[in-house]
């Protein structure tokens, strides 16, 4: 797999891959014809190749996709990337890399960065170094409160001219109930989401972990599952108030999914998030002390995995997002119950989503609409298909591809992932934003 | 039976009971030498040589004290080190502080730290054996092995014993380091406080659960009483002010989980009572209890320094040198 050769005209015909578009409807071999970093035409196999070997004239150069599956690109709806404040974790060119070694071509960013992501000028710095360095494209969140501080709205209105797509005080739960109503309604103006990080941080206090035999054996503070439901639970109801936008940060536990399933069925406009972590590990893994395992909800149990991909697999769930949180080794090689909460991500969910077909829970195309399709739909960014007209936003990858993560395998600034060391099935072999490769594995 | 030779102490769930088993009889001989001994230079010199490290993140006395007794008797050179200043608690100077002792060549690390799993973390970066002497909530292993020693003493065994732990239990490393050791030997295992600090997964620690102590107290053969500490009962408010959210007062708690003469008059003939201390005088024991006939509190202590030398000795001694 060759980049184009003329990267300018973001023109050519991608060939012998098997394409994946939910929206579409499409799932076999297509060839893809890219016009100025958009989708010209997807046509059937051989359709675009023969007529050029006939005429070889006015169609560009053929890419030779080698059998590879190519989806629409990723979009994560929860990233971390640092900028600005924090750029010794990560950057929004180191984030944005990592996204496109992840195949992810869509980043909503948190806005918990220094200063707080609260106001218009913030978002456009975001924005303008996303220009300058991104390697994705990147959609900033708001803050819904000033500072992060649970007390007085953001500028929300000046930051969606801005171009925020969300609002959220991710990383600390709104726990004044009467903000929270307020945010849901003013930012009904906007049609813009509220992400809620739902904890009731009373409950929490000072757990490390969650809250059960394991957290008793290892002496360390729980969080109980609780914690999250009674906050999921307010949020409903705040969402039949208010008629408002709520959308779940990283559920962790079977309780939150009974609000969630109900709050769908009454029609509320809810949707929710889970991260690749939380399918895969749980509060065992803590056994160890290591702070790969501490984030915030913190890893559950085996009986919460499996409700969250039953979650999945009825729709209660819409999408997986990384919660990608870059920590450097001196917020992370500490004591556990001093360790930053959060693992990095962007660049092992892919395999991890494709576990889940291989298991059985989803099929590709689902697959792709929870890590593309709907999570541009609740950003309500412009992503997730590539049919005609659309950004030549694309992710080629060999879903059979067996390999062990190693730490130096990561292009984030940071490496606190718990994969490290671990097999993962399912490699990205290239990323296309605009019709521009913008990483491709070696 | 993993062999007790250079290696760390870090958990009594790890240990087995003829694990258990070889500290206490070693405890026995050394308690026998020790009180036949009238010299000025205790025989058994099997640490001469060898330097202990107490590192002591925390303030304790006794502990400290029993762990450097301890060592002193069996002729080891001793060191003690309780770092302060906040930057410590956060691991990355304890690190840093563990690779330095490292480097000028201890043979064994006492470590106290108010954080679960420091001894542990500890004991993956540094070569040197580690003895856990209380870890957060944790654990406190050689806690639970003196305590085990003294039960054995007083009561000629322990298997089958029913023993009733006291107090705050979700706090306590002593409770869960006891809990492992007590059952491992084949004790049966109680514990009795208020619900709000008893956690809901007790029970899987193979434990049985009552919230009376009048109830409680009649079976035991041995009731250990657990400090009540306060300044773990507080949390910060939403307000920014600290508040004890777990007990209404130090009166209540006294007036339903504390040890006096009345509810003592339930205990069964010949049980004893015990406190890894320091003890809260009028809270959770009653002055006259704790230094009463049922009390073992005294033996605990002075046993405290003999299974510390059993251990020392077993994880460093060379056989013993006359002097």
């Amino acid at each position: 797999m060759k980049p184009t050769e003329n990267p300018r005209t973001n023109t050519f015909v991608l060939a012998n891959v098997r394409l994946v578009d939910p929206v579409l409807g499409v799932d076999g071999e297509r060839e893809i014809w890219v016009e100025k970093a958009r989708v010209r035409q997807i046509a059937p196999k051989g359709a675009l190749t023969e007529k050029k070997s006939r005429e070889a004239s006015s169609l560009p150069e053929i890419l030779d996709g080698r059998g590879l599956l190519c989806t629409p690109g990723l979009v994560d709806l929860h990233v971390h990337l640092r900028e600005p404040g924090h750029e010794y974790k990560e950057t929004i060119a180191t984030g944005t890399l990592a996204a496109a070694a992840g195949g992810v071509t869509s980043v909503v960013c948190m806005a918990n960065t220094d200063p707080v992501n609260d106001n218009p000028y913030v978002t456009e710095f975001i924005l303008a170094q996303a220009r300058t360095h991104g390697k994705a494209r990147v959609y900033p969140v708001g803050a819904l409160s000033k500072g992060l501080k649970g007390e007085s709205l953001a500028e929300i209105g000046k930051m969606r001219e801005a171009g925020i797509v969300a609002v959220s005080d991710d990383g600390v739960s709104v726990m004044n109930s009467y903000l929270m109503r307020k945010a849901l309604d003013y930012c009904k103006t906007f049609d813009l989401p509220v992400i809620s990080h739902a904890d009731d941080l009373n409950l929490v206090g000072h757990g490390v972990m969650n809250e059960g035999v394991h957290s008793n054996a290892l002496g360390l503070r729980g969080i109980p599952a609780e914690a999250e439901e009674i906050i999921v639970a307010r949020d409903v109801a705040l969402a039949r108030l208010t008629r408002g936008r709520v959308h779940f940060a990283h559920l962790s536990c079977w309780q939150s999914l009974v609000h969630v399933r109900r709050a769908k069925e009454e029609g509320l406009k809810v949707t929710a998030e889970v991260t690749p972590h939380h399918l895969c590990f749980t509060e065992e893994d803590v056994q160890s002390y290591d702070a790969n395992y501490k984030m915030s909800p913190p890893l559950r149990t085996r009986r919460d995995i499996d409700a969250l991909k039953a979650a999945i697999a009825d729709g209660t769930i819409d999408c997986i997002a990384t919660d990608h949180a870059p920590h450097a080794p001196r917020d992370k090689n500490v004591l556990f119950e001093y360790a930053a909460n959060g693992v990095v991500g962007l660049e092992t969910n892919w395999p991890v989503g494709l576990e889940l077909v291989a298991e059985g829970i989803v099929t590709l195309s689902k697959l792709v609409e929870i890590m593309s399709v709907n999570p541009a739909r609740i950003a309500g960014i412009p992503a997730g298909t590539l049919k005609e007209g659309s950004a030549a936003d694309f992710t080629l990858s060999d879903p059979e591809a067996e390999y062990v993560l190693r730490g130096e395998d990561l292009h984030s600034k940071s490496r606190n992932s718990p994969y490290i060391g671990k097999r993962l099935k399912g490699r990205v072999m290239a990323t296309f934003v605009g019709g521009e490769c913008r990483w491709q594995a070696e | 039976m993993k062999s007790w030779k250079n290696r760390s102490l870090i958990e009594a769930r790890e240990l087995s009971e003829p694990e258990i088993r070889a500290v206490l009889a070693r405890a026995g001989e050394l308690k026998k030498l020790w009180q036949g001994w009238r010299g000025s230079e205790f025989p058994h010199q099997s640490l001469r040589g060898k330097t202990v490290v107490n590192l002591f993140f925390e303030p304790s006395t006794r502990t400290r004290s029993s762990f450097e007794l301890a060592a002193d008797r069996l002729g080891a050179h001793v060191l003690n080190l309780s770092p302060e200043g906040s930057s410590i608690s956060k691991g990355e100077t304890l690190f840093d502080t563990a690779k330095n002792l490292e480097a000028m060549d201890p043979d064994l690390l006492v470590v106290r730290h108010a954080s679960a799993g420091a001894p542990y973390q500890l004991s993956k970066i540094v070569r040197v054996p580690i003895i856990n002497a209380g870890d957060g909530f944790h654990e406190h292993p050689s806690q639970a092995l003196l305590d085990a020693f003294t039960i054995e003493e007083a009561k000629g065994g322990i298997k089958g014993l029913r023993i009733l732990i006291v107090g705050d239990i979700a706090h306590s490393r002593v409770a869960r380091s006891c809990i492992y050791t007590f059952r491992t030997l084949g004790a049966k295992v109680a514990v009795c406080g208020p619900p709000s600090l008893i956690p809901p997964s007790v029970e899987s620690l193979g434990v049985t659960l009552d919230y009376h102590l009048h109830r409680a107290i009649r079976d035991a053969d041995v009731v250990m009483m657990l400090r009540i500490q306060l300044e773990r009962q507080a949390r910060n408010t939403p307000g920014g002010t600290r508040a004890n959210t777990q007990f209404p007062s130090l009166g209540e708690y006294s007036r339903f989980w504390g040890l006096n003469v009345e509810t003592v008059k339930e205990l069964k003939q010949g049980a004893i009572i015990m406190h890894p201390g320091p003890l809260n005088e009028g809270v959770e024991i009653s002055q006259e209890v704790a230094t009463g006939p049922y009390s073992v509190i005294l033996n605990q202590v002075s046993n405290g320094v003999i299974v510390r030398m059993a251990l020392m000795d077993l994880i460093l001694g060379n056989g013993g040198r006359s002097a």
